[in-house]
């Protein structure tokens, strides 16, 4: 009798525990109203025009997955490290040093054929942020340096070393500035070859007779950044690389009692992360503007942490949260415009970091009325 | 007498065919919509921004035109609002700051209705975008002028730079900043660091102090500074070394003023009209004469709005330095100015 109503109560501390990004969400949504009402608008209109515009159209998807794809590589990324015990929140160094490879190799190697240039240059993207990621890794496992430090460090070294190879590989003026006279100001690479491009979902589904509009952004490395989450999934949970790396995050004494090496395995798994983070490239400059700009890659790898956060680092979870991160971002910006400036984006920054407050609550309060009934 | 009659009659109707012209410009409503979006540092940054919005706010004035400001925040907002205003309807769209070049460009395309300008940015062979650019290093050499004059009057021997993000549009003013003042004063020292290589450069007012306190307690007597919203630590570390500084963008010289000795410390600005490009633009759509291409606002371009003299760059005078440049510095500095608007002075605008 009293098994029966302890399992009963483990079961549903267990559905709670997995919907608590659901509650957070919801009261995350309730104190942005109640800041909406603060600025004399009405909350359900804003909620209706923010996802009505968002994804109420095809025009709407597009730029709500193409905003999702960069953070569900950097919400993998720290989802994956999170999972061997590492907390990487350098995910935006390894994203500018990943993308830049990206960008590097895209217009050195231009000669390359697109079947040979598409390949090597995600797998550049990739290669870069792990490099990135390997350094931290490598200090954690030999020296016991705490990741948090060494990565944050290693953003700013990115941050400038990235910026001073932008400067030696500044795009030339183009033909219409050379004829006016006046200077390249804008600080990013040259364009990548063509033949390292990702093609756009618009010319795609216009092949099938499906309308989507011309200019909207989506490119394929969104359905890249799904493949990558099921990747995810199935080194974790489905190799023994994913079951050592996991039992070094969940016990890594036990772990090494077992005759799992703990510096392999964290080596490891921070180049598996940073090699996440360094996709981030393939959608950024492969599939929207072809080059290297700073502008473009500003806060992807902080936010990934949040979106690996609301997505209780599952793969699945980071690639919804992604998504809603997405919406959010893009709904955002044209509430701001269909507002007239009145509701600012802002806005969304407040129940962006509502919606990580209260999932890092609720879990925290589950978790400890779970010991409560553990102790009881 | 016959030959007179008809004189008049001629002239009346000239005027009757002028007046709704006239009337237009002056007092009409006009339904035209505006459409501004900022650069990074947003609203409020007193200087680059500011100076937009100001334009904007002119024009609402003058033209009773409908007009909305947005603030991008990622990347990718940039070409969102640009199209989303577009796709509304708005007449004219604005992009401050030179990273709209690949949102204006394309979307100015798709929209072969609308009328788009950038600020800063160069668009070309588009019908309808238009290109607002600035000789700032013309006005950056002016100050310069006066930063190395006023030096020299007080005998010391160096002056500083802060520039913000660390760029080839920030350089120039740098470029031209140096050639002033060695124009002015040969021997002068020049110091020169910039905030950052990053956009929040443009808005890091405590790294914009650090870099003020270190130049002026390495002997700086006045510093200028390309820094947006950066340089409102500029200002700080100016009033508390009690040494010269200038402004950039707007007329700065205001926030050099302590309030309670009732010094002033804002030696002068550089100012770059972006609210006279701004206001222009419109005017041009209103009456018809929107041209594509770049328009470029140096020392030499004039315009007159509301009784006021404008110039395309310039230096700012007002009650809060008149005491600090005497009429002989002024006089050296409009000298130059016309020597470089006949091409006599040749002003680099690059280091």
């Amino acid at each position: 009798m009293n098994r029966d109503k302890s399992k009963k109560s483990n079961l549903f501390f267990s559905i709670i525990e997995r919907i608590t990004p659901i509650i957070a969400i919801i009261g995350a949504l309730f104190i942005g109203s109640i800041v909406i009402l603060l600025m004399g608008e009405d909350p359900i209109q804003v909620y209706k025009m923010m996802f009505g515009l968002a994804i109420g159209n095809r025009d709407g998807w597009g730029n709500v997955l193409f905003r999702a794809t960069p953070l569900i590589f950097t919400g993998l990324a720290v989802a994956f490290a999170f999972r061997c015990g590492l907390f990487n929140i350098g995910g935006e160094g390894q994203v500018y040093v990943g993308a830049f490879l990206a960008a590097y190799i895209g217009f050195t190697f231009a000669k390359l054929p697109a079947i040979l240039l598409i390949p090597i240059t995600i797998a550049a993207s990739a290669l870069g942020g792990a490099l990135w990621a390997a350094l931290p890794g490598f200090l954690k496992a030999k020296k016991g340096i705490h990741e948090v430090i060494i990565t944050i460090m290693m953003n700013w070294i990115a941050t400038s070393l990235t910026f001073y190879l932008v400067l030696v590989y500044k795009a030339p003026p183009t033909e219409e500035m050379r004829l006016a006279g006046v200077p390249q100001m804008i600080p990013h690479t040259s364009e990548i070859a063509e033949a390292a491009r990702l093609p756009r979902i618009a010319p795609l589904l216009s092949k099938i007779n499906i309308s989507f509009p011309s200019h909207n952004p989506l490119n394929i490395s969104f359905f890249l950044a799904i493949i990558v989450a099921i990747l995810v999934y199935y080194i974790l949970w489905k190799t023994s690389l994913g079951y050592e790396i996991r039992a070094v995050g969940y016990n890594s004494a036990a772990a090494e009692y077992a005759g799992i090496s703990i510096a392999k395995n964290i080596i490891l798994a921070m180049m598996i992360s940073g090699a996440l983070a360094g996709l981030v490239g393939t959608n950024e400059v492969m599939g929207y503007k072809f080059r290297w700009r700073q502008e473009l890659f500003l806060g992807l790898g902080f936010n990934g942490i949040a979106v690996a956060l609301l997505g209780k680092n599952h793969p699945l979870g980071v690639v919804l949260a992604a998504i809603l991160f997405g919406t959010l971002s893009y709904g955002g910006a044209l509430v701001n415009i269909y507002t007239a400036g009145k509701i600012p984006r802002e806005l969304i920054m407040v129940i962006q970091a509502v919606i990580v407050i209260l999932v890092v609550i609720s879990d925290e309060i589950i978790k400890r009325l779970i010991l409560r009934r553990k102790t009881e | 007498m016959k030959f007179y009659f008809k004189n008049i009659i001629i002239l009346l109707l000239i005027t009757i065919l002028l007046f709704p012209l006239v009337a237009m410009n002056g007092f009409a409503q006009s339904d035209l919509t505006v459409g501004l979006v900022f650069d990074i540092g947003g609203k409020g940054d007193k200087s680059f921004n500011d100076s937009a919005s100001r334009g904007l706010g002119w024009a609402a004035q003058d033209f009773g035109i409908k007009r909305i400001e947005l603030e991008p925040g990622a990347d990718a907002d940039r070409e969102v609002n640009v199209r989303n205003l577009a796709s509304i309807g708005y007449n004219l769209i604005i992009g401050v700051g030179f990273l709209f070049e690949d949102s204006i460009g394309p979307a100015s395309d798709d929209f072969p209705n609308t009328k788009f300008a950038i600020v800063d940015g160069i668009v070309l062979g588009k019908p309808n975008v238009t290109s607002l650019s600035f000789a700032e290093h013309e006005g950056s050499f002016l100050v310069g002028m006066i930063a190395g004059l006023k030096a020299l009057q007080d005998g010391k021997d160096t002056v500083g730079y802060v520039g913000g993000m660390n760029v080839p549009l920030i350089q120039k003013f740098e470029a031209g900043y140096k050639a002033g003042v060695k124009y002015a004063y040969p021997d002068c020292k020049i110091l020169s660091a910039y905030a950052g290589d990053t956009p929040t450069a443009f808005a890091d007012p405590v790294k914009g102090k650090e870099l003020a306190l270190s130049q002026y307690d390495n002997g700086a007597y006045v510093i200028y500074h390309a820094s947006g919203l950066t340089g409102a630590g500029v200002y700080e570390a100016a009033k508390e070394r009690k040494r010269y500084v200038i402004g950039v963008d707007s007329n700065q010289n205001y926030l050099g003023h302590i309030e309670e000795t009732g010094e002033n410390f804002g030696l002068t600005s550089m100012l770059k009209q972006v609210d006279v490009s701004v206001y222009l633009t419109i005017k041009s759509i209103l009456e018809g004469t929107f041209e594509p291409g770049i328009r470029l606002f140096d020392l030499a371009t004039t315009v007159v709005i509301n009784d006021v003299e404008y110039n395309g760059v310039g230096y700012a005078l007002d009650n809060y330095n008149k005491d600090l440049i005497t009429d002989e510095m002024i006089q050296k500095v409009e000298e130059a100015k016309a020597k470089i608007i006949k091409g006599e002075i040749e002003v680099p605008h690059e280091i």
